[in-house]
């Protein structure tokens, strides 16, 4: 009987952190810029070519920047919800390595869910933001704190349970 | 015999050969040697977070090139390794790092490798001296 219980156990133990292990999502990192100041930038505004926009636009109120591009096909799955949320909060567009032209045509044929939208056809402001793949969206709260960071395509149900609420939570600040 | 050895050495020139030597494709110019020496050396202890298994030096993935990009950017600026790395650190988080810093967070992916090696060989030894009693 007794050799039995050392060889279950360590099964046991090794089942419980693999079965840990199946459900951890390595595109999932822990997001290091919680809980700080936007970085600073100026860039171009998409759609109004030869405006600036500078990060004093989230001073304010609570909003999302979502980082997409045209050549994303899981951003374009999200996009039908973001055009749905986007009565109930603000969203920012960060179109990155993106053909800026692609873009504006993309926006005007499938709806433009964006209040702004910020052009970074290099990535550069990207890398600041410590963007690794699209879609990726932040809140950001009313004194321009990055406060969560969703990576992957946001579901109705993601923004229901776990974005709506930090939205709340944030405009109340 | 000299059957098997034939085998075993072509066996080996074929494994040897059979990883990839592909580089990507950026040319960098350097001011100095131990510039080129430092974005080498960083390029290949940094991860990419797309091919997460691939340093920075090897991956193709676009954000490798533009983060190989910066990294050269900043290293024209004169900036240190631990600067550089400092500033990626602060974007992207210990998983950049092939080799995360030891800290009470990460002290468990450091040493539970070795816990488990320990372990392992406590239970062997036990049952060995266990077998050994039983035979004698």
């Amino acid at each position: 009987m007794w050799r039995y219980t050392i060889p279950l156990s360590i099964f046991i133990i090794m089942a419980i952190f693999l079965g840990f292990g199946l459900r951890h999502n390595p595109q999932q990192l822990p997001c290091v810029m919680l809980n700080k100041p936007a970085p600073e930038f100026a860039a171009d505004n998409l759609l109004h070519p030869g405006q600036t926009v500078h990060n004093n636009l989230f001073i304010g109120h609570v909003s999302l920047l979502n980082v997409w591009a045209t050549w994303c096909i899981t951003c374009q799955m999200e996009h039908p919800i973001l055009m749905d949320i986007a009565h109930q909060v603000k969203i920012y567009g960060l179109n990155y390595k993106d053909d800026p032209r692609s873009a504006r045509t993309w926006l005007q044929q499938h709806g433009n869910p964006y209040a702004v939208v910020i052009a970074d056809p290099q990535g550069l402001l990207g890398i600041d933001w410590g963007v690794y793949g699209t879609p990726e969206t932040f809140i950001i709260d009313p004194q321009g704190v990055i406060r969560y960071k969703y990576v992957g395509a946001i579901s109705p149900e993601v923004w229901r349970e776990e974005l709506a609420p930090l939205v709340k939570k944030w405009s109340k600040s | 015999m000299v059957k098997i050895l034939i085998k075993l050495v072509l066996s080996v020139i074929v494994l040897w050969f059979s990883c990839g030597y592909g580089q990507p494709t950026d040319l960098y110019v350097f001011n100095s040697d131990t510039q080129r020496q430092t974005f080498t050396e960083l390029t290949q202890q940094l991860r990419c977070l797309v091919c997460q298994n691939e340093s920075l030096a090897d991956s193709t993935a676009p954000l490798a090139q533009d983060l190989r990009g910066e990294i050269y950017q900043q290293i024209q600026q004169g900036k240190t390794s631990d600067q550089v790395k400092a500033y990626l650190l602060t974007r992207y988080g210990q998983f950049i790092l092939f080799k995360p810093k030891m800290t009470p967070a990460t002290a468990i992916l450091w040493c539970a490798p070795f816990i488990f090696l320990l372990a392992a060989i406590s239970i062997v030894v036990l049952m060995l001296r266990r077998q050994r009693y039983l035979s004698s």
